[in-house]
């Protein structure tokens, strides 16, 4: 009895117990249900997710940049499929068998063997490795016919910037590569859009409008497992392509302005004198902005640097040479607009004028004898020159130029390697060079030479002025000049017709009429200095003004000796030049020449021109029906 | 008295099988066939090694179940001492020549399985002590000789775990063996000063920590402190855990552990994956099938007669009430991580054992409930 006694009250004690621990558990199993609610019922959003950010991954691949058309819509910058091969690394059985197939396949340097080695150590197994960015069709097919060997290998097919017209446009479009480090920090949509195997501008307008033509990436959404393994694709986001640019240029007289300047070194630009439009704008010698794309090879890249004809300097914005005589319009008609002459006014020409013991010597040894202004300028007789720079003086020729454009940038912000020039005067001298203006500086200054400089949009520019009665007009490459957005490009469109003849440059008419009649004179009638490039088809009669820039002084041997252009090192001859306007009944389109060392403008520069201005008048219709272009697709 | 001092049960078979209880037995079914699918979507949905593996281990381990059931519970009463000590020697021979895995020393070949004996001496320490209970008269329990006898039989095996090192199942072991102790009637004082030592002395246990053991504290504390090393675990976890939901992401749907982000989804954190996939709806549902299989436990103890019964059938009800809870606030970011699988779910035999032969004496509990044991 005792013994069941115990026994009874042990299993009180225990129940007892028990209920205890009961209550408690009833507790805890609650308190975990309270938990497991928070996590997935209250906080289910933060983390879904967060769950989702676990999984899915986002691949930008290159956004499409922006065609650039010409004025008539050809594409002069376009876009083109091109072959790339790529290996991944984890499908592949034998890796070095596998590069010795391609390498003979594909002729494959041992460089790029040791490159792709070196991807494949730095990559994780499934990320692709490019092999090649470009193939040529036919060895696209040749591995494609050999793919059932090549296991781990994939023909890839993407696009790629094309310049179709080849090196016609380099300068002005210039070229896009893969970006550098300074490209992407200096650029934040760079940056943002950053993909390997991306290409921006490098230079011209591809760098400037490089905000407007790059385009938005596409991306691929993959769900993606713990160690960053593609799963499955879910999800393919078009990206937007670059806006499209359309410039004002006409391919067919881009295209004349290389021909012409073939196998020489010059520029030459054209300008439409009432919009500023720029229709040409050539230099040459030009290279090929297509073997930038997939970087250049060693050989190719020394060539272009090494040729001596320079074809990696722009030189119509970027080169600066001495006017020559085509500054001397200018010089005329501020001395016109200062009232220190008339058009009556005469200077005998004896062949030289001396000044202070120095001798200016006209081009013409046997001298002009008495000339007006008319025939100073068909003639291009510096003496005339000399005197009436040194009335007018140096300081009030500049104002002058200045309202011309000279010494200022033309395109402004569009070109990063745009130069300014220069246009001196007494305070730019004592200023910069820390020594007095000299008389006889005047004197050269009226001819073009001496300090001034000048770029060959500038001189193009100075012409349009003139030729449109003298207003001042503001050039521009891109048909909307604000590529930003439709409603503001059409507006500026409409307004600028108006605008551009806001601004008068000069006091009175009559004196750019003056001058006017000089450059004709000066290309249409006996003596003038590039009578024998006149046209007499009143259609496409142009009147011009040519020059011949000294690039190094003549010393009194050389005078007398009177070399042929032969005979004279190619760097030591004269840069022709020639600035003209046409047609001289109804002048529209402006232009200037100038060819490195071409000799004489009347002989180098001048024909030319006439070759341009038949095409540029013919096409001048075609123009004016494609102004209704209605497509401006920015 | 002749009648009841034999080992072997008075009823016929159909009589036991009669006598089993079928809400215990469903709610284990529910849970074998359950664990099944799970360990099916661990494997990417395909049935590769660790389902086939989970599957035959519970063909297995459920009949044996039933078999232990067919026992009298005179019988585990009677072998319980010596249950206890062949763990020992088990867990002397995996110190002496076990199987490291990990920087542990915890298994030991026994060639038709490798086996982990301190996840068997969670149920030995319970069957032990419950015996000792059982005999201890009502005057000794909180007498000296009684106290250290019992502290013996739980020190000993968890000094053999602690060195393996495997301090969960040590912390489970030593639960397990104290709730015995409570139940038997010591002293609640002894409890409460032995809890308010622990405490004190806690920052030197913690001195003696190894490392990765303080950076799990560390890391309970403050998951975000790295979050791609110590505190991957717990924080993928909770992502998986809160992603699913009311009703989950649906089953083979769960993103965080289909694509690798849940670590030891098998095992440890099988509960995340569950719960990912099935939602808040699904994990209580499988705690109120755990919360069944308790209450069916302790109903076992409240109508048996011997107290040997009802000590084990309390001692293991709240055995299995631990693991559950200390499985759930880990996953769950509640408590430091420490290796603790969640019954019958994860996968690995030697739990997915011990926890059948509790079941099956439990059972046999049942069968024999009105068995009075002198």
């Amino acid at each position: 009895m005792i013994k069941e006694n115990s026994s009874i009250r042990k299993e009180d004690i225990i129940n007892r117990r028990m209920f205890v621990i009961g209550a408690a558990k009833i507790i805890i199993f609650t308190g975990i249900i309270v938990r497991l609610f928070s996590l997935q019922v209250d906080n289910n959003k933060k983390y879904l997710t967060l769950s989702d950010k676990n999984r899915i991954r986002e691949w930008k691949l290159p956004p499409t940049r922006g065609n650039i058309l010409d004025y008539f819509g050809n594409i002069i910058a376009g876009n083109l499929k091109v072959y790339q091969l790529h290996i991944i690394p984890e499908q592949v059985e034998n890796f070095n068998y596998l590069l010795t197939r391609l390498k003979n396949l594909l002729q494959l340097s041992d460089k790029r063997i040791l490159n792709i080695l070196r991807l494949k150590k730095r990559l994780k197994p499934w990320e692709s490795i490019i092999v090649s960015e470009n193939l040529s069709w036919s060895q696209f097919v040749k591995v494609n016919n050999y793919l059932y060997e090549l296991v781990g290998v994939k023909p890839v097919m993407t696009i790629s910037r094309n310049y179709p017209f080849s090196d016609i446009y380099t300068h002005l479009l210039g070229y896009v590569s893969q970006p550098n480090e300074n490209d992407i920090l200096q650029n934040e949509i760079i940056q943002d859009r950053f993909v390997p195997g991306m290409k921006v501008g490098k230079l011209g307008l591809e760098k400037t409008l490089e905000n407007y033509l790059i385009g938005t990436n596409d991306i691929q959404r993959y769900e993606v497992n713990a160690y960053g393994k593609r799963i499955n694709q879910l999800e393919y986001q078009k990206g937007k392509q670059g806006s499209k640019i359309r410039l004002t240029v006409d391919t067919e007289v881009q295209k004349l302005s290389a021909k012409l300047l073939a196998n020489k070194a010059g520029s030459i630009s054209v300008m439409n004198i009432f919009t500023g439009e720029v229709i040409a704008m050539h230099s040459s010698p030009s290279y090929n902005p297509n073997l930038f794309l997939f970087g250049i090879s060693n050989d190719e890249w020394e060539l272009i640097r090494n040729n001596p004809l320079k074809p990696l300097i722009n030189k119509t914005l970027s080169g600066l040479y001495s006017p020559g005589s085509t500054i001397k319009p200018i010089v005329a008609l501020s001395a016109l607009e200062n009232n220190i002459i008339n058009s009556n006014f005469k200077v005998k020409c004896t062949g030289k004028t001396e000044l202070y013991d120095q001798t200016f010597h006209c081009w013409k040894e046997k001298g002009h004898g008495f000339v007006n202004l008319n025939n100073a300028m068909k003639q291009s007789c510096d003496t005339y020159f000399y005197e009436i720079a040194r009335l007018l003086g140096v300081d009030r020729l500049k104002v002058t130029a200045k309202k011309f454009g000279l010494g200022e940038k033309v395109l402004g912000e569009y070109f990063e390697n745009e130069k300014k020039g220069l246009f001196p005067n007494t305070s730019w001298k004592k200023n910069n060079l820390g020594k007095g203006w000299v008389l006889g500086e005047t004197l050269i200054t009226g001819i073009g030479q001496g300090y001034i400089q000048t770029t060959p949009l500038q001189l193009c520019l100075m012409t349009a002025q003139i030729a449109n009665g003298g207003y001042s007009i503001k050039p521009k490459i891109i048909v909307n000049n604000k590529p930003f957005n439709i409603v503001e490009a059409k507006k500026a469109m409409e307004e600028q017709n108006l605008n551009n003849f806001n601004t008068q440059l000069v006091k009175d008419q009559k004196n750019i009429k003056i001058i006017q009649e000089a450059m004709f004179s000066s290309t249409n009638e006996i003596m003038g200095t590039s009578y024998r490039s006149r046209i007499d088809d009143p259609k496409y009669q142009f009147a011009g003004k040519t020059g011949t820039a000294q690039v190094k002084r003549i010393s009194k041997r050389e005078r007398e000796l009177d070399l042929e252009l032969e005979q004279i090192p190619y760097n030591d001859r004269d840069h022709a030049l020639y600035v003209a306007y046409g047609p001289y009944k109804n002048p529209r389109y402006a232009l200037s020449i100038i060819v490195e060392h071409g000799g004489s403008g009347s002989k180098a520069a001048a024909p030319m021109a006439k070759e341009l201005f038949k095409l540029i008048i013919d096409r001048d219709d075609l123009r004016k029906k494609q102004s209704n272009f209605e497509e401006i697709d920015i | 008295m002749y009648y009841h001092n034999r080992l072997d049960s008075d009823f016929t078979f159909f009589q036991k099988v009669k006598n089993l209880d079928y809400i215990l037995l469903s709610s284990i079914l529910l849970l074998s066939v359950i664990s099944v699918f799970v360990m099916y979507s661990t494997d990417g949905g395909e049935i590769l090694y660790h389902t086939k593996s989970h599957f035959i281990k519970l063909l297995i381990f459920f009949p044996l179940m039933l078999v232990i059931s067919f026992f009298n519970i005179k019988f585990w009463h009677l072998t319980s001492y010596l249950f206890y000590i062949a763990i020992i020697l088990l867990l002397i021979w995996v110190s002496v020549d076990g199987i490291k895995a990990s920087g542990s020393q915890r298994w030991i070949n026994l060639y038709f399985i490798v086996l982990q004996p301190s996840e068997l001496m969670k149920i030995g320490i319970i069957l032990c002590l419950a015996k000792y209970y059982h005999r201890l008269k009502v005057e000794n329990v909180n007498s000296f000789t009684s106290i250290v006898v019992s502290l013996s039989i739980i020190i000993t095996p968890i000094i053999l775990v602690i060195s393996q090192p495997d301090l969960g199942t040590s912390i489970l072991i030593a639960l397990s063996g104290l709730i015995v102790l409570w139940l038997g009637g010591v002293k609640i004082k002894y409890f409460f000063i032995s809890l308010v030592t622990f405490l004190i002395s806690l920052p030197f246990i913690i001195s003696f920590l190894k490392p990765y053991q303080k950076l799990r504290i560390l890391t309970y504390l403050d998951p975000d402190r790295d979050p791609l090393g110590a505190g991957y675990q717990i924080i993928q976890s909770k992502i998986a855990i809160g992603s699913g939901g009311l009703s989950g992401k649906g089953f083979l749907k769960g993103t965080q552990s289909y694509l690798d982000f849940l670590p030891e989804k098998h095992t440890d954190f099988i509960f995340t994956l569950f719960s990912e996939e099935f939602g808040f709806y699904g994990s209580t549902g499988l705690l109120i099938i755990y919360i069944v299989i308790i209450i069916r436990i302790i109903k076992i103890g409240v109508i048996s007669r011997s107290n040997f019964s009802k000590l084990f059938c309390y001692g293991f009800a709240f055995a299995i009430f631990i693991y559950i809870v200390v499985n759930l606030s880990m996953v769950l970011g509640l408590l430091p991580i420490v290796g603790s699988p969640l019954p019958i779910m994860s996968y690995g035999g030697s739990s997915m054992l011990a926890t059948m032969i509790g079941f099956g004496i439990v059972l046999s509990a049942k069968i024999n409930h009105r068995q009075i044991i002198s």
